[in-house]
């Protein structure tokens, strides 16, 4: 046996342009064996995965982040190059799997050839084979692989045998690399390195004249001046019906189950102290929370099938011009558009953005879009504003939306004005092929977002649930006669009110925002225990309504709505903001701005509509 | 030379609809610019190849989609402008 055959392929990272298929054949060879996390000092999202070779040996796979070039210009590019380049402290992988689409490798050869200097045994994976053979594409591998000098094979990442000519390859013992000589490329070497690609490109593949590709026609469609935002328009309406009704559907469900646990350990547990904490305290409140999961969940379905599918680079096209008037750019919608289901991923999908200042205030103002854990505060509140009157509660609804984007168009403009001298972002983007969305990575995608979101109510959430629970019970349990006001959280009601008095809050609200700290949706929950309710969470709602529409005046319930438009009554965004900015005076900016446009919403409305409503 | 040269638009100048082919790509002196540019490169807007005006946007006819072999951009008029065509009759 010589020396080479020794060594085998241990740890390899798969390389690749953004929408090359990278993602969905990392999910292909890994399945759930995935550990995502950051790397070290930057908020790039690290996932790494164990997979079997065709042997059957478990090797570690690295899936780095897309990126066009080796010269970074976004923090995802820096990453990449970095771990490959040996300047992370990431161990160097044996094997550097440079992930192309086959449909496209006029555009994916670059990277090929940027990533034979870096002195790394290289493989090249044409992916997306099926598709490129539909389109008419040719590809001559053997003369490819005789040209690149390097091993060269295909995978489908939407079959299940899709990469099995990858597997067996990576039992092969390693072949040598060339000696590293990777620079920063110049204007000359990018123009010297095209001419090379083109020149293998046209000796290699063979592409119809007639460019088949139906991603063209689409496109003269979807990003036609008119039709493409009435088709933008039924996207996101049906999106949102959907995140509304379906959710409502399945949230009934965690409700029901919720309360027959309650009502099987009210039966099966002596009355006591104990018994509260576990009822009311913990199943009470993690219940209040869980039951969003589902809008959670249907929101990140339609974010994560229409970027798969490529629809929403489509939509940041569109709403470039609009948001540009706002001095943002098209890029920072899909962020937005993920706040709408909860703050923290939007603010980590702008990691996506280059542009520093572009990113910092798609950050600022993401916590103004309505995410869904303020829906059941806007409801219960509209619904005791409209007891009766389904439609005017809906469009309230719509308004408070409606108001959230106004306010944060508004703010990125004043953060624009404040800083004449900034040069504008690019927008070049690339508009991907269209493309049924990969089952597999939804599921997967799902499955993460499920787990991040559930994990914080596991830990978090439930915490300051029986810390909540404590407080309103010590010093004496309260009960409907007395409210809260023999308990600690009585005092710290009755303190807080001095603040909040002025916007309208009574003790029992200004309590109530506290534990909202943790998560808005708690604000009903704690409601609900200030005033005492008993019984399960359905009953709870609808004493509470009643409640509110009868005690509340109406001052106080415009207020209140205002102020959850714009409070950032979530610490939990506090936390990814100084994260992802690596800045505690940002931080302070984000919550202060909102704390001060909440306040000032909350007194203008409570005051103008007390003196117009005064007998 | 000179005949040459006034066949070429700059890219933002090709109609909606029209085929061109790439002359050359200006290099900016400022670091943006070269940025920039240098991308533009690297995604393939280079000499001889042909590029397509999918779409233009609704105000002031921006952004611009461009088709570049079997790629779609999207990008700004002033970005585009950096891209020397000649379009195809």
């Amino acid at each position: 046996m010589s020396a080479v055959s020794a060594a085998l392929t241990e740890r390899i990272a798969l390389l690749g342009n953004p929408n090359c298929g990278k993602t969905a054949l990392f999910n292909l060879l890994t399945s759930s064996r995935q550990k995502v996390a950051n790397y070290a000092g930057v908020t790039v999202e690290r996932k790494e995965g164990v997979m079997h070779t065709a042997s059957g040996r478990r090797i570690k796979v690295l899936d780095l982040p897309g990126a066009y070039s080796l010269n970074a210009l976004s923090n995802d590019e820096a990453v990449t190059r970095d771990v490959i380049t040996g300047h992370s402290k990431e161990v160097l992988p044996d094997l550097l799997v440079c992930v192309t689409d086959a449909t496209n490798l006029r555009l994916h050869l670059r990277l090929v050839l940027e990533a034979r200097q870096l002195g790394l045994p290289l493989v090249v994976v044409l992916n997306k084979m099926d598709r490129a053979k539909q389109l008419g594409i040719v590809i001559d591998k053997k003369l490819l692989a005789r040209e690149l000098n390097l091993p060269i094979v295909e995978t489908v990442s939407l079959h299940a045998h899709g990469a099995d000519e990858l597997r067996a390859l990576l039992d092969e013992p390693l072949r040598e690399a060339p000696p590293a000589h990777w620079k920063p490329p110049g204007v000359e070497q990018v123009l010297a390195t095209q001419r090379d690609v083109l020149g293998i490109f046209n000796r290699t593949v063979t592409s119809p004249t007639i460019d088949k590709d139906p991603s063209i026609r689409i496109d003269r469609f979807l990003m036609h001046p008119v039709w493409g935002f009435v088709v933008l328009a039924l996207v996101l309406f049906v999106t949102f019906l959907a995140v509304f009704s379906g959710g409502d559907v399945l949230s009934g469900w965690i409700e029901d189950g919720f309360g027959a646990i309650a009502s099987a350990v009210e039966a099966n547990m002596a009355d006591g102290p104990l018994r509260g904490l576990v009822v009311e305290g913990i199943i009470g409140g993690v219940g209040g929370v869980v039951v969003f999961l589902p809008q959670i969940l249907i929101l990140f379905l339609f974010i994560l099938a229409l970027e798969a599918s490529g629809y929403l680079p489509r939509a940041a096209f569109l709403l470039d011009k609009p948001m540009s008037a706002a001095g943002l750019s098209g890029r920072s919608f899909i962020p937005l558009l993920s706040s709408f289901a909860c703050a923290i991923p939007g603010i980590m999908a702008t990691r996506t953005i280059s542009h520093w200042r572009d990113r910092l205030t798609t950050i600022l103002i993401a916590p103004l879009m309505a995410c869904s854990a303020r829906i059941p505060v806007y409801t219960l509140i509209v619904a005791a504003l409209f007891p009766d009157d389904a439609m005017a509660a809906a469009l309230v609804m719509v308004g408070l939306y409606v108001l959230g984007i106004v306010a944060a168009m508004t703010v990125a403009w004043f953060i624009k004005r404040s800083d004449k001298h900034a040069a504008r972002s690019p927008l070049l983007m690339e508009l991907p092929a269209y493309q049924w969305p990969d089952l597999r990575s939804l599921v997967i995608g799902l499955w993460e977002r499920a787990m991040i979101f559930l994990r914080r109510v596991g830990t978090i959430i439930l915490a300051i649930t029986i810390v909540m629970w404590a407080l309103y019970t010590i010093p004496s349990p309260r009960n409907s006669d007395n409210g809260m006001q023999r308990s600690i959280a009585g005092e710290m009601g009755h303190a807080l009110h001095y603040v909040f008095a002025p916007i309208g809050f009574n003790e029992e609200i200004s309590f109530a925002l506290v534990p909202g700290m943790a998560a808005r949706e708690v604000v009903v929950s704690a409601l609900g225990t200030a005033y005492a309710m008993d019984g399960e969470a359905d009953d709870v709602d609808e004493q509470l309504r009643e409640r509110i529409e009868r005690e509340w005046p109406l001052a106080t319930k415009l207020s209140l709505l205002l102020w959850m438009v714009f409070a950032p009554q979530c610490l939990s965004t506090f936390v990814v903001v100084k994260r992802e900015t690596g800045s505690w005076k940002q931080m302070w900016i984000m919550g202060g701005y909102l704390f001060g446009l909440a306040y000032l919403a909350s007194l203008i409305t409570y005051q103008l509509t007390a003196l117009l409503t005064a007998p | 030379m000179e005949a040459s040269r006034a066949q070429t638009i700059s890219l933002d100048q090709l109609p909606e609809g029209n085929w061109a082919t790439v002359a050359d790509v200006a290099v900016p002196a400022d670091s943006a610019g070269r940025t920039l540019v240098l991308r533009l490169l690297e995604l393939g807007f280079v000499s001889g190849e042909r590029v397509l005006m999918v779409r233009e946007g609704r105000t002031d006819r921006d952004p611009l989609a461009v088709r570049l072999g079997h790629t779609t951009f999207g990008l700004r008029r002033r970005e585009a402008a950096f891209i020397h065509v000649t379009p195809s009759t």
